[in-house]
């Protein structure tokens, strides 16, 4: 009988020598006369263990990790195909502790089933949002969205529901769905691996959003740095094409809707919508004013709807098992579950999907395991580049988007940083300005000009020259770039610094006193 | 600069555009309520209101951007600080534009401004008409804690390449206003931003220098620019103007309203006017910058006399001049009868001048004979327009385009020959409307920058009628007719013979394919396109007119408006483009030989008596000469003196050595000019005239805008022109007694029913006014025929194809067709003397690869072109705008001879020449032709005997 063994094909892997671990496997089995079937599956989403090879046996897939080339002739000579023991044995992979206590919705077949394998999408529940979709009206499924109360996982959390009523309710003669798929927030990832590893739930998340406002064309804006996410996309949106689950006729629904996958260039604003769909109609990625929303005036001057990755991942989920469902995770108005991603000094990087609630802490150190140095984790920055740095006091602040906003925190996409005890806040302070001004459309000019006088004014305070006056400028300054800033690029990034400088005021060569302004 | 919202303190207005809606919003802007259209700006709102927000990024020219960040504003009940330019109103918001909160914001901006901005104010050329100092006034700016030494882009290189304007990227704010300009207001697309972030700066193309780019150097970014990035160098040398002056540009037909900014009586710049009907506050590179010519050294500003074309020029007072011709022509009458004289006047001239010079033909020289230079281009409107509709004008305002679903444009090229006007159409055209081209060439138009041609018509030069009859058959038989428009408004009888003809086979566009060239398909869908595709408007230039059918095509283009009802409201229309500025004026002025002014036939004993009682004279009822008339007449020794006022028929009209034959074979060739131009080198008395900003009068636009000339300096020579027709009528012995040209327009408007209200004051109030402007219609007519066409009922002509005799045969396998370009006008005679021949130092013949390569000429060989008429040499430039078997070139320098090989063939109605069609052969040759070489020695000996007179002087 052909056993079959995974092999993650996600870019975390394959930047760990996936690839070779996967020929190597397939080279020593031959030598063995073993019959393995190599699947290339996604990533679980535990990157210390990566590569992470599964096996599937009859108690389960048993998973070992992390394996390299050189281990394979040992994890044979131990009878890995059988779940023997090795040094590298995790046990079932169901059973680690990280992903046991997870509560994947979303990424609920990543990693375990092939990529692009049609068939392995629908015999795990796949396409069985798109079938109740395409049985019921436009209304009825932007009803479905808006009870699961799902709020854009990018990191506005604008109520995915509303967003496509106002496509809806929008006349028009062609309208689009817009997949934001530009990850660039530091420390994030989760889009990455869904579309590496489960891209079927974003082609038919998007077909739905599609069915349901009359959109017949939709286009993922991938940024240009994923390029293992465009060649499973398309792969992808191959297979559905010719199994009619895209095209003219959705599966005999009359229905039509068109997939393209649309390369970025490498701009961080593109992330930002509007410069999002200025790229996507081939100009210079910059901002746009709003009002008019895209929702109304979106790509072309038509109706969009533009939604991140995870948050159209999600909508096939909520269709399958109803909006209740979902809604029933979460707190507050925080409701579903969220892709939270762990990077930084962490003992266990990765990814963790749990209902909103979790604390900070429990991430950190729970799933994280603490500090990779060993050292105690003196500060967090949620939410990319633009997020704020959390203290150790505010560790104990659960995921909810309310709850941040409290703290002057953001959710954001939701990705956590780690920076145990050596780090220097003064400097992250200064690269908080200075991404700005390296990512900076051009177009606003609190954001054009001040996040290089942000850069320079963080020179002179570390230097200690004139500190004083100089720190009062960079309060001044941020309060000029958060209120006058035409989008979150410019007025975000007083997030991190003016957080670092309230709560870390000691890096500034200020006392503990002096914070308060 | 003086403000031009007419609220005062600011250059850019409201700073967003009139929004226009029925329902009007009402809001609370600092207290005080507002109610203005929907739609409108909180920006705009608050200047309704009386309240300036701050802006930089703003001007009311352009649609809102929101980069600035200096507007902002607090409504009660929202958070954050909305930018009020991208904010619409609503009902019931209370804004506030100025609290604590909002000015420290506002200097938080300001003061990243200044740190990366020059402060050399008091040496700035922008000084006292800068917005970014007056926005640092007014947030209260005054300090910058960020220090000078920090990054900046105050080392940036200047870019002095254009002629006209410098740009400094040190200056630059990153507005995008003029980005947005070539974008939204020219439609060029030449600029945008390079870099991003920090290093964002504005960039003709891929960093190129402006002259190396795209940019036409329209000034329109140069007009929106708030600082001195982009600066005219002529402010730049002389400082900021201290008054300005309304007047109307002095080149093409479009008639842009312009402020000439003055210093004294020294130009210091010309800046288009917002206010300006025509143009509303745009420009081309002629209109806006080359203007220099009008005090250029050439100018000859002393009268002069000569016994003959022979003898050096002398130079005599105004009074002596003036007597001198007055006794050689009535000499000439004497002796060869008083049919022996005429006058030519010109569509240079304002109305009041060329309505002298008809009157002083027909009164005092006792004739007819006179004519204008609008025979030579739109002769053929007059008469097509008139058989069909009633009137010889256009039918629309420019503005109507914009009502436009479809616009067909044939034979024209607007964005060379009417750039502001082509400008307003690609901005329709970018709205959606539907193109379709009917042009031998691929003009700009067919394809660029977000325009693109639906239906390009490229034709072989000479088939129009072709291709009208076959549209017109697509729509007869198609049953595309708008058959209740036809009934209640044309004449039943024509309309049934013109559908029985052009219902025939033979008018199919597949049985004229072979003939004209155009694929059948093309040609059925441009027809459906025109006939079903919503408000449809024709709009044609002298690749219609200037045929041996050029009349014809004249009729068929009204029988296709009439037919398919696009004529009588807006959006829809018959537009004639008109070469230059007052062709419109000049023939509204009675200066054809059969008809006085108001288009009355000069055998109409009624309009003759209206004319004779007001004149105080007994006029001829014969038509006089027209101008090919009067040459003949010449040859043949029966016509003898020429009073040529503000036309250079040497150069501008067609065959021209049958044209100096004639000028030769003269007595008297009375000259009134600017230069010593070609016509004036056969002259025997030269006045010189006044230019454009030295007289009062009116010029008529092609929308049939009656718009102020305004004299803004002194007349170098000391007169203006129609001083100079009336000294002559005196000395002739005809009275005339005008003290200032608003009592000529005072007559004109007594003597011709649509013009019966026009007047000064009226104009003054107005800023300009469409004829007709009558009892019926106190503040004239920008659309004409709503109800019914002038004539009563719309008629039909049947529009039978006869191909021209200038046929293509071995010898002469190609057909040559002419044109002109954005930089020059005419016949350069202005643009020659301006920097604008940096884009067009010489005439060139544009050749299709195929032909070139069958010839062995490459790009920029000698190449001869010889046709029936004659031969000259020009330079080579392979281009795929051409078709194989058909050149072009263009007439704008002397020495290139273009007429020389233009033929005498003309049109049958009105003898308007063919220039479009000439059968040419073309050869690779290493030196000018012999035509050229007797030119320049003609000139060399022409220019010594000017040089003598002041030789003359010395002594």
């Amino acid at each position: 009988m052909t056993i079959k063994v995974y092999v993650p094909r996600d870019s975390s892997a394959l930047s760990l020598g996936a690839n070779k671990v996967a020929m190597a496997i397939t080279v020593e089995a031959a030598k063995r006369g073993a019959s393995i079937e190599v699947v290339r599956n996604g990533s679980r989403g535990m990157f210390w263990l990566e590569t992470m090879v599964e096996v599937a046996t009859p108690t389960g897939r048993v998973a070992y990790g992390p394996v390299m080339p050189e281990d394979v002739a040992s994890l044979f000579e131990c009878n890995f195909l059988y779940g023997g023991e090795h040094h590298l044995s995790r046990g079932l992979t169901e059973e680690i502790a990280f992903l046991k206590n997870q509560e994947r919705l979303t990424f609920a077949r990543v990693g375990i089933t092939d990529p692009v394998s049609l068939q392995d999408y629908i015999d795990h529940d796949g396409y069985r949002g798109l079938k109740n979709a395409l049985v019921m009206d436009g209304a009825a499924i932007v009803e479905q969205v808006t009870q699961s109360g799902l709020r854009g996982r990018g990191g506005a959390a604008f109520p995915t529901g509303i967003k496509w009523k106002t496509v809806l309710n929008t006349a028009a003669d062609q309208k689009y769905i817009v997949c934001n798929a530009d990850e660039g927030d530091s420390g994030t990832y989760s889009d990455r691996m869904i579309m590496e590893g489960d891209p079927f739930v974003l082609i038919e998340g998007m077909t739905i959003a599609g069915i349901a406002v009359g959109a017949t064309q939709g286009y993922i804006y991938l940024r240009s740095e994923y390029p293992h996410a465009l060649q499973v996309l398309n792969e992808a949106i191959a297979v559905a094409t010719a199994n009619n689950y895209l095209g003219n006729d959705v599966l005999g629904s009359g229905k039509s809707f068109h997939l393209e996958v649309r390369r970025g260039a490498g701009a961080y604003v593109c992330g930002e919508e509007t410069s999002l769909l200025e790229s996507l109609e081939g100009k210079r990625g910059i901002v746009r004013f709003k009002p008019p929303l895209p929702a109304i005036e979106g790509l072309y001057g038509k109706p969009t709807i533009i939604n991140n990755v995870i948050s159209l991942a999600s909508v096939p989920i909520i269709m399958d098992k109803g909006g209740e469902f979902y809604r029933d995770y979460g707190m507050g108005r925080s409701r579903g579950t969220l892709p939270i991603q762990l990077a930084g000094n962490l003992k266990q990087c990765g990814l963790v999907e749990k209902a909103f609630g979790v604390t900070l802490r429990e991430l950190l150190y729970d799933y994280g395991g603490g500090s990779a140095s060993g050292k105690p984790i003196r500060a967090v920055q949620v939410g990319g580049p633009l997020g704020a740095f959390l203290p150790e006091s505010q560790f104990d602040t659960p995921l909810d988007y309310e709850a941040f906003t409290n703290i002057w925190a953001v959710l954001g996409h939701g990705g956590i940083v780690a920076f145990d005890d050596t780090v220097d806040m003064a400097q992250m302070t200064r690269y908080a300005m200075e991404f700005c001004a390296i990512e900076s459309c051009g177009k606003c000019t609190p954001c054009r000009i001040g996040s290089t006088r942000g850069v320079e004014v963080m020179d002179k305070i570390i230097e200690d020259r004139d500190r004083a006056a100089n720190v009062a400028l960079l309060r001044d300054l941020s309060d000029t770039m958060l209120n006058g800033s035409l989008c979150a690029l410019g007025g975000m990034t007083p997030y991190p610094v003016l957080s670092a400088l309230n709560h870390f005021p000691e890096d500034f060569g200020l006392k503990k006193t002096q914070q308060a302004a | 600069m003086a403000c031009q919202c007419g609220q005062g303190g600011c250059s850019t207005g409201y700073g967003t555009p009139a929004k226009v809606s029925e329902k009007l919003v009402t809001l609370e802007i600092d207290g005080m309520e507002v109610s203005v259209p929907e739609g409108t700006s909180l920006m705009r709102a608050a200047a309704e209101a009386g309240v300036q927000v701050p802006k930089l990024c703003a001007t009311d020219s352009l649609e809102p951007f929101g980069s600035c960040r200096l507007c902002l504003v607090e409504i009660e009940g929202r958070r954050g600080y909305p930018a009020s330019c991208t904010t619409l109103v609503d009902n019931g918001m209370k804004v506030r534009t100025q609290t604590d909160k909002l000015a420290e914001i506002r200097r938080g901006v300001m003061e990243l401004y200044i740190s990366d901005h020059p402060l050399d104010c008091l040496a700035c050329s922008a000084n006292g008409n800068c917005e970014l100092q007056d926005m640092a006034g007014a947030v209260g700016l005054r300090e910058v804690r960020y220090g000078y030494e920090s990054e900046n882009h105050l080392k940036s290189v200047k870019d002095e390449s254009n002629p006209y304007f410098t740009y400094d990227p040190s200056k630059c704010i990153v507005c995008n206003r003029c980005v947005r300009a070539c974008e939204e207001t020219q439609g060029t697309f030449a600029l945008t931003i390079d870099g991003r972030g920090f290093e964002s700066r504005v960039s003709p193309g891929q960093m190129e220098d402006f002259m190396d780019s795209e940019c036409v150097s329209c000034g329109a970014c140069v007009q929106a620019c708030p600082t001195s990035t982009l600066m005219e160098k002529t402010i730049t040398l002389h400082g900021q103007p201290e008054r300005s002056v309304v007047t109307t540009c002095a080149y093409c037909g479009v008639g842009c309203s312009f402020k000439a900014e003055m210093k004294g009586s020294q130009i210091v710049n010309m800046v288009p006017n917002k206010d300006g009907h025509a143009n509303h506050g745009h420009s081309c590179v002629k209109g806006r910058f080359a203007w220099g010519y009008a005090t250029h050294a050439d100018r000859i500003t002393k009268p002069m006399i000569r016994e003959k074309i022979t003898a050096p020029w002398k130079e005599v007072s105004w009074e002596e001049a003036v007597a001198y011709a007055a006794e050689r022509l009535k000499g000439i009458q004497a002796k060869y009868g008083k049919d022996s004289v005429g006058g030519i006047t010109s569509s240079r001239c304002t109305n009041e001048e060329t309505y002298l010079v008809q009157k002083l033909v027909r009164a005092a020289f006792g004739n007819n004979n006179v004519d204008t230079c609008a025979r030579v281009c739109h002769s053929p409107t007059g008469y097509g327009l008139k058989q069909t509709l009633g009137e010889s004008a256009g039918t629309q305002t420019f503005d109507s385009v914009m009502q436009a679903d479809v616009i067909m444009v044939i034979g024209a090229n607007p964005t060379d020959g009417h750039p502001v006007f082509g400008s307003q159409m690609k901005r329709r055209l970018r709205e959606g409307a539907k193109l379709i081209v009917v042009d031998p060439r691929a003009i700009d138009l067919v394809k660029s920058p977000h325009i693109k041609a639906d239906c390009h018509l490229k034709l072989r030069p000479g088939t129009n009628v072709t291709v009208a009859n076959a549209l017109a058959h697509v729509i007869v038989t198609e049953g595309l007719v708008n058959e209740a428009f036809v009934a209640e408004r044309c004449e039943t009888a024509a309309y049934a013979a013109w559908k029985e003809f052009v219902a025939r086979p033979e008018n199919s566009p597949e049985a004229l394919e072979a003939t004209n060239g155009v694929s059948a398909v093309v040609v059925r869908n441009a027809a459906r396109l025109y006939a079903t595709g919503g408000n449809a408007a024709i709009y044609y230039g002298l690749g219609v007119t200037e045929h041996s059918q050029g009349s014809t095509m004249v009729l068929a283009i009204a029988n296709l408006a009439m037919a398919t009802g696009n004529i009588g409201r807006e959006g829809v229309g018959v537009n004639p483009l008109r070469g230059q500025n007052n062709v419109q004026g000049s023939c509204d002025m009675g200066s054809f030989p059969h008809e006085f002014p108001g288009y009355r036939h000069v055998s109409d004993d009624a309009a003759r008596n209206l004319f004779e009682t007001a004149w105080g004279v007994k006029l001829d009822n014969e038509p006089g000469l027209r101008i090919p008339n009067m040459f003949e007449a010449a040859m043949d020794g029966s016509y003898k003196g020429l009073y040529v006022e503000g036309e250079d028929i040497a150069q501008s009209d067609p065959n021209t050595q049958h044209v100096t034959a004639a000028l030769e074979a003269m007595e008297c060739v009375v000259v009134q000019d600017l230069f010593l131009n070609e016509t004036a080198k056969f002259a025997h008395v030269f006045f010189p005239g006044s230019s454009f900003l030295e007289k009062n009068g009116t010029f008529t636009n092609a929308e049939r805008r009656i718009s102020p000339v305004r004299k803004v300096m002194p007349a170098l020579a000391g007169k203006e022109d129609w001083e100079i027709t009336q000294m002559l009528s005196n000395a002739l012995g005809y009275p005339m007694n005008y003290s200032h040209p608003s009592e000529i327009m005072d007559e004109i408007a007594r003597l011709t029913p649509t013009f019966h209200s026009v007047s000064y004051a009226k104009i003054d109030e107005m800023g300009s006014v469409q004829w007709p402007c009558n009892e019926q219609a106190p503040e004239g007519t920008p659309i004409m025929h709503i109800e019914e066409f002038v004539r009563g009922k719309g008629k039909f002509f049947v529009t039978s194809y006869v191909p021209t005799d200038e046929k293509v045969t071995q010898k002469f396998p190609l057909i040559l067709t002419t044109g002109r370009i954005l930089s020059h006008y005419n016949v350069g005679a202005q643009t020659r003397r301006t920097a604008n021949t940096a884009w067009h130092p010489e005439d060139v013949l544009e050749i299709h690869a195929h032909d070139a390569e069958e010839r062995g000429i490459k790009d920029g060989d000698w190449v001869g072109i010889q046709s029936r008429a004659g031969e000259t040499v020009l330079h080579a430039r392979i281009t795929e705008r051409m078709q194989p078997g058909v050149v072009y070139t263009t007439f704008h320098h002397p020495f290139s001879g273009a007429n020389v090989i233009t033929t005498d063939n003309f049109d049958w109605a009105t003898n308007c020449p063919e220039y479009k069609v000439t059968a040419v052969q073309v050869m690779k040759v290493t030196q000018p032709s012999e035509w050229q070489k007797r030119y320049r020695q003609f000139s060399e000996q022409q220019e010594e005997l000017l040089k003598q007179r002041e030789m003359v002087k010395a002594q």
